[in-house]
Parts: structure tokens; C-alpha cells; sequence
């Protein structure tokens, strides 16, 4: 089994080069939202799939990101300068509400992000002198390194790609390492892990302030790869599709969210010929998913295979690191 | 002084139905632990079941308790069998999800198979201006607030004054030993999503002549909901029904005093502060929790 996933990883890199080749400008933007996407979606999992709290706020953290990096780069600064003040921004918004919020949890937290998510909303709509309210920020400015401009579709895809390897790498390291262990045990026995002597409220509140500032840098991205932003993009619909992704992916997978964000970039495109109903068919879909297998795609797939394999013996706790054996 | 009037009264009436959505919703978190993220959905849906009915030919009252018994069936019965039923034994948050999923189906059906358009919804009275120290109130808002006063009365009757609605409250404090003297858990559960249903049916036709009825209108009144059942404290349907008064005035008051661009994050601080500090509600128990 870990020979095939990783075949299945490199297979799905090659595709994830060769792809943009192939596709007319419209498939590489759906593309590149994807990779912008996954980076969200990925700091949403840590959140959900390895602190195990729902959040509702990382739409409105992809929201700040974006924000910030159109009206800095307006402003003349440099791209990265903008982008990293994106994350860092995102950063400490996401501790400042994390730490009184991760005092409740669960359902109650779930509320308070959708409180923040409606909050943040608010106040792109209303502080004109700063987001240009309703009318949204035009013509955002994609960036160019050292002569390599990602202007094209093409480049900036690759661009995107490029800033989601290096962040999800980021991710797997630090998922290995004993901080990432902690967050696997803050979820699969809270007790145990305080009893083990791990500051379970100290390690939540990190998983939530990396979580929000991978919101962040996918927003810091999103604003240059749309060019156009307003605050009903950022809305509670947008947080919602987010937490769709990483459930219908597979939470507490690592490859969870990038399966997500695949199908829900996807599935509006292939279900297009239904016209208006595509919306009706995902949401079918959720809820047969919910129902029958709540582990989402990747939970589904490591089921068929473990039958047909019959390797029995991969313990609970493996597949809550997500990373395999 | 007369203004004040008049926006407490407005700001009753719509908290009543605030109260009432919220009720509903604490319910079903007491008995069966399901967080219906889709109940504002439930509240837009049944105005269209009585739009349909009346498109059909049936007068008003009629087609109002045809979108009563529709709710009951599809709202109640359908949802607790095909939704909740199959996911309860995966804990709280598949259920979250689905229930998220749902709102947008529910959403999107209306849209799709109705109309995207807001809909004119007849009022239950003749809109006459009623003078009360200077104040000008509309006989809806009265209309309002006795439709919802005599609803909560009838359902605290209920659940306080006979042998069913004690059984209800058995099976919310404690199902395993309401099991054990003899209560049928599985059927008190279900009789608190028909409730529900009577309920969220209730409220769209007290709040669908005010509003219009269109596909949108439940984001708002289900986060209305959520709200109101946090401030009063989620294991009380007393605290319910505050939480939903108290919401409905302070949004209105508000909106008309502090600023009206920022309706709506009223009464977020106000979530986000009683979460912070009283987690419980304001009249909720403390419930116990693993860490």
C-alpha cells in the first residue's frame, strides 16, 4: 500500500505539470483556483482534521489575506512583501480570536467564527475609505520576479503550484514533527494528551493561528489570480465551501483537502449542463456522502482498497496522522 | 419617546418569531443533539408550500394549514427518518455538515422550482395603524405577537402540563433513565421534530408578509436563531424565547440609534461576548464537558 501511494503522488504531480498544456485558458484558471483553493483548505484541515474544532471563519481569513495584499500592492509595496503580511496578519487575527474563542469549542466555536465571518463581511462592505465597500478592489496587479512576470495564465498557475508545494511541504514537516503529534492527540483523546502533559490549549490555539494564516497566503493569491474582489466573495457562503472541501476530501487526511478542492472547482464545471441545479446535486451529494461514509473521498478510497488488500492491521491512530505507516 | 415606542413593539414582534424559530431549534439540540444549521431554511421553505397551495386555489387558511401539515411531514418526519437517523451514531459534526448541505438544497430547490423573485405573502390582519401614547403600531406586530404568545403558551402547556410533554423533558435530561421508567425515547425524539416543524411553519407565515417570501431569507433568520438560542442558553427553551425577545429589540434599537450599516454586528458582539463570558446562556445549566 505505501508503494501505491507513492506512485499515486507522483503520478498526480506529473499530471498536475502536464495538465495546463493541455487546457484552454478558462481550465487553467479553474486550475490555479484549485491550487489557491487546496492552500485554504489545507489550513482549514489543520483546524478540523488534526485540532478537531469546526471553524467558520477560514473564508473570512482568505478574505483578510486578499484584502491586504490588493490594497498593499495598490500601494506600491512588493508582492511578497504583501503576500507575507497576508499570513502574518491572518496569524495574529487568528490568535487574537482564537484565544478567547478556543475557551468554548465545538459547536459553540463553530458560532463564534460565524460571528466573525459575518463581522469581517460587515466591515468590507462598510469601511469605503479602505475597501472601496460594495464596489469591490479592480485590477489587482499580478506579480513579476526578477523579469519572470506570471501575467499569463499559464505562469501564474504555475506560480500558484508552485507556493502550494512549498506550503504543503511546510505542512507535512511540521505534521511530523512532535508539535504535529500533539495535534494528532489533541483530537483522537483530549484527557489523555493533557494528562500526558501536552498544554492541549496552547497547541489548539497554534493549530488555529497556522490554520488562519494558510487562509491567509491563499488569499494573498486569490486576489492576484481573479483580479477583481468585493466582500460578498468572502461571505459565509465561502467559509461553508471551504469546511465542504476538507468533509467531502476526507478531514485528518493530509491529501484531504487537495481531493476536496478538486471536486468542488470541478464539479460545477462537469455538472454545467444541468444548468442552474448543479448547486441541488452537490448538496445531494454531501448529505449521501455524510450518511454513508462521513470520512469523505480519501476515507472511502483507503476502505475499498484495505478490503481489497486485506492488510487488516493499519490501527486508528495511523490513519489519524494521515500520513500512513 | 414615541419613536422608542414603536421600535420596542416592532422590535417585539420580530423577536417573537425569533423566539419561536429559536425554540424550535433548542429542542432538537436537548433531545437528540443535532444542530440544524439549516433551520432558517426550515422557515423559508413552508411560506412557499403555502404560496403553492394558494396558487392551487385553496384560500388562505387552508393553504396555511396545508404548509403546516407539508412541514410536519417533510420538515419533521422526512428530515428526522433520511437525515438525521443514519448520521446521529457518527456524533455531532457529520450531522453539522449535512445539515449545512441541506440549507443549500433547500435554498436552491426554492430558487430553482419556485422562484427567484421575492413573493408578496398575505398578512394574517388587515394592516391598520392602532395610536398608543402618541407611538403609531401596526395591527400586524400585535397580530404578530399574539400568534407567537399563544404558540409558546401552548407548547410550555404541553411540556409542562401533561404526560407527554413530561415524558419530552424525561428524554432531554436524561434518555437512558427516561428509557429505563418506561418513556419510548425514539418516539418523544421524534415528536420534538414535528414540534419543530409546527414551529419553524408557525413563524413563516408571522414573518413572510414582513420579509416577502424569497429563497435568501433563511441566512438571516437562522443565524437569528443560532443567536438567540446562544444568548438565552441552548438547554432552555425558556432561555430560547428571551434570547429571541432580547435579539429582536436590540437589533431594532440598534439599527435606529447606533448605525444602521452595521445591523447585524449588534448583535454578534453581543453572541460573541455571552459565549465568551457565560457560555451557558443567560439562563442556561452549565453542561458538563471532558476537558
Amino acid at each position: 500500500m505505501n508503494r501505491l501511494r507513492a506512485a499515486t503522488a507522483v503520478a498526480a504531480t506529473i499530471f498536475a505539470v502536464a495538465v495546463p498544456f493541455f487546457l484552454k485558458p478558462f481550465g487553467i484558471f479553474l486550475i490555479s483556483m484549485w491550487a489557491v483553493l487546496t492552500i485554504a483548505a489545507i489550513g482549514l484541515n489543520l483546524t478540523l482534521g488534526y485540532a478537531g474544532q469546526v471553524s467558520l471563519a477560514q473564508g473570512a481569513f482568505v478574505g483578510i489575506g486578499a484584502y491586504t495584499v490588493a490594497l498593499l500592492t495598490q500601494a506600491g509595496y512588493p508582492f511578497a512583501l504583501a503576500f507575507v503580511a497576508a499570513g502574518g496578519l491572518c496569524f495574529a487575527i487568528g490568535g487574537m480570536l482564537g484565544y478567547p474563542a478556543l475557551r468554548v469549542q465545538h459547536h459553540y466555536l463553530a458560532f463564534v467564527t460565524l460571528a466573525f465571518t459575518t463581522l469581517v463581511f460587515l466591515v468590507l462592505r462598510n469601511e469605503e475609505w479602505l475597501t472601496n465597500g460594495i464596489y469591490g478592489i479592480n485590477g489587482i496587479i499580478r506579480p513579476t520576479f526578477f523579469g519572470w512576470s506570471t501575467r499569463s495564465a499559464l505562469n501564474f498557475y504555475f506560480f500558484s503550484l508552485g507556493t502550494l508545494a512549498v506550503l504543503s511541504m511546510a505542512t507535512w514537516w511540521m505534521l511530523r514533527s512532535p508539535w504535529g503529534r500533539a495535534f494528532v492527540a489533541l483530537r483522537e483523546n483530549p484527557i489523555r494528551a493533557l494528562s500526558l502533559g501536552v498544554d492541549t490549549r496552547r497547541y489548539t490555539l497554534m493549530a488555529f493561528a497556522i490554520g488562519s494564516s494558510l487562509g491567509g497566503l491563499s488569499g494573498g493569491l486569490y486576489a492576484p489570480l481573479v483580479q477583481f474582489i468585493d466582500p460578498g466573495s468572502f461571505a459565509l457562503g465561502m467559509s461553508f465551501n471551504l469546511l465542504l472541501m476538507v468533509i467531502v476530501g476526507g478531514s485528518g487526511y493530509f491529501f484531504g483537502p487537495f481531493v476536496g478542492a478538486l471536486v468542488a472547482v470541478l464539479l460545477p464545471e462537469w455538472t454545467r449542463i444541468t444548468q442552474g441545479y448543479y448547486l441541488i446535486i452537490y448538496a445531494t451529494l454531501v448529505m449521501v456522502m455524510m450518511a454513508f461514509c462521513p470520512s469523505g473521498i480519501l476515507g472511502l478510497i483507503e476502505r475499498v482498497l484495505k478490503a481489497a488488500f486485506r492488510s487488516g492491521g493499519t490501527a486508528p491512530a495511523l490513519r489519524a496522522e494521515g500520513i500512513g505507516p | 419617546m414615541a419613536s422608542f415606542i414603536q421600535l420596542l413593539i416592532s422590535g417585539l414582534a420580530t423577536g417573537a418569531i425569533y423566539a419561536l424559530i429559536a425554540v424550535g431549534f433548542t429542542l432538537l439540540w436537548q433531545t437528540s443533539q443535532t444542530i440544524n444549521f439549516a433551520q432558517g431554511e426550515f422557515v423559508m421553505l413552508p411560506a412557499f408550500f403555502i404560496l403553492a397551495a394558494m396558487n392551487a386555489g385553496a384560500p388562505f387558511w387552508v393553504a396555511a394549514l396545508i404548509g403546516i401539515a407539508l412541514a410536519v411531514v417533510i420538515l419533521g418526519l422526512l428530515f428526522k427518518v433520511v437525515i438525521v437517523d443514519p448520521m446521529l451514531r457518527y456524533g455531532v459534526l457529520p450531522l453539522v455538515i449535512s445539515t449545512i448541505a441541506l440549507s443549500l438544497f433547500l435554498k436552491e430547490s426554492a430558487k430553482d422550482f419556485y422562484s427567484s423573485q421575492a413573493q408578496p405573502f398575505p398578512a394574517l390582519v388587515p394592516a391598520i395603524d392602532v395610536h398608543f401614547l402618541g407611538a403609531v403600531i401596526s395591527t400586524q406586530s400585535l397580530a404578530v405577537l399574539g400568534v407567537a404568545f399563544a404558540t409558546v403558551a401552548a407548547l410550555h402547556l404541553l411540556l409542562n402540563n401533561t404526560r407527554l410533554g413530561r415524558a419530552m423533558q424525561a428524554t432531554a435530561q436524561n434518555p437512558a433513565l427516561a428509557l429505563i421508567l418506561g418513556v419510548p425515547v425514539r418516539r418523544m425524539v421524534l415528536y420534538t421534530f414535528l414540534i419543530n416543524a409546527v414551529l419553524v411553519a408557525i413563524a413563516a407565515i408571522l414573518i413572510s408578509p414582513i420579509y416577502l417570501a424569497k429563497f435568501t431569507n433563511g441566512e438571516t433568520l437562522g443565524t437569528a436563531a443560532f443567536i438567540a438560542a446562544i444568548i438565552g442558553g441552548f438547554n432552555q427553551v425558556r432561555g430560547a424565547i428571551l434570547g429571541g425577545v432580547v435579539l429582536g429589540v436590540l437589533d431594532n434599537l440598534s439599527a435606529a440609534y447606533l448605525s444602521s450599516q452595521y445591523r447585524g454586528a449588534f448583535p454578534l458582539l453581543i453572541l460573541i461576548a455571552v459565549i465568551l463570558l457565560r457560555p451557558q446562556g443567560l439562563l442556561g445549566r452549565v453542561e458538563e464537558r471532558t476537558v
